[in-house]
């Protein structure tokens, strides 16, 4: 019995510790499109060809942040 | 009583709109039920035929509102295709454009309230991720025989580096299908379970005698998600085709 309530436990603790990881997908996105605007106050001919990089850098940056939303609902729904 | 009244408030759980029902009755899913994910594909795709096949069919020199759309839309991914893939990508570009119109389609589709979003569902996204994948993969021994290789042997860095780099760059290119379907169904996943969430708390007005602080931040909590959303949408469907010609661009390229 209190195996079962101490796995419930661990399972909400450990959801919680995986939503830190947004955390830091939200520090990566934010640091690429603050250096793009930065870039782009200093020569803004040049930024309109670079918004499909800086959406690639978000995808990347994003994807791991995703994937620790991912393991949080593994967690909740799935473990 | 404030936790009493919660619990009535939270009636659904924020995660049930994303089970797979039978449309007409029962509790079996076989492989050839029709059930609510097929409904929703097969709307996305009558209204990019709507939008592509009879808005663009009467041909006009001026368009019309419709052929306008179309048109915006088609020379936008063009044009995202030239940039990345290069020249030699356009041949991929009705590919690209497919795929794109099929996941804006089923994003925005699945806003409506009460509809499915087919997108948020990983079995969907991981067999477009991995056609995405498989045909690049072949597209890229095809053009390059082993030269495609060289990929993953990067000339540019020093000697002693190259086995390890060459060892991220491979698990780096397996792991591509998985982020790929993952970044777009756990983005629409996540977007919808909050506005799920925040719609169990707007009721709280009929339930607690707090209910008329929660209920207006719930409801204008609920627009703020929901015009995101609408960014969200667009913005993964983008992502993901842009990434898809980033593949492709790699696949016909190899060479840093």
């Amino acid at each position: 019995m209190e195996l079962v309530a101490a796995t419930a436990l661990g399972k909400y603790i450990g959801a919680g510790l995986a939503c830190t990881g947004m955390g830091g997908a939200a520090v990566g996105v934010g640091h690429v499109v603050g250096n793009f605007i930065l870039g782009a106050l200093r020569n803004p001919s040049a930024a309109a060809g670079q918004t499909a990089t800086m959406f690639i850098g978000i995808a990347f940056a994003e994807a791991l942040g995703i994937f620790s939303f991912l393991v949080a609902l593994l967690l909740m729904f799935a473990v | 009583m404030a936790e009493g009244t919660e619990a009535e408030g939270l009636v659904f759980h924020p995660m049930d709109q994303f089970v797979v029902k039978p449309l007409f009755g029962g509790d079996t899913i076989a492989w050839h039920t029709p059930t609510n994910v097929t409904l929703w594909m097969a709307v996305a795709v009558v209204c990019v035929i709507l939008l592509f096949v009879v808005g663009t069919g009467r041909r006009a020199v001026v368009p019309g509102r419709v052929q306008s759309v179309a048109e915006l839309g088609y020379s936008f991914i063009r044009k995202m295709v030239e940039d990345v893939a290069g020249h030699d990508g356009l041949k991929y570009f009705p590919y690209v454009l497919t795929l794109f119109l099929f996941i804006v389609f089923s994003n925005f589709l699945g806003l409506i309230p009460g509809a499915f979003t087919t997108t948020s569902h990983i079995a969907v996204t991981a067999v477009m991720a991995l056609l995405v994948f498989v045909s690049v993969t072949v597209i890229g021994f095809v053009k390059n025989g082993a030269g495609f290789l060289s990929l993953f042997w990067i000339s540019a860095a020093p000697l002693p580096l190259r086995p390890v780099l060459a060892l991220i760059e491979i698990i780096s290119y397996f792991v591509r299908p998985v982020s790929h379907s993952i970044r777009l169904a756990g983005n629409m996943m996540a977007g919808h379970a909050v506005i799920k969430v925040f719609a169990a708390f707007a009721p709280l007005i009929l339930f607690s005698s707090l209910g008329f602080l929660v209920t207006p931040l719930a409801i204008l909590a609920i627009v703020a998600m929901y015009a995101l959303e609408m960014l969200v949408c667009f913005i993964q469907a983008y992502v993901f085709s842009i990434l898809t010609c980033v593949y492709l661009r790699d696949a016909l390229h190899p060479h840093h």
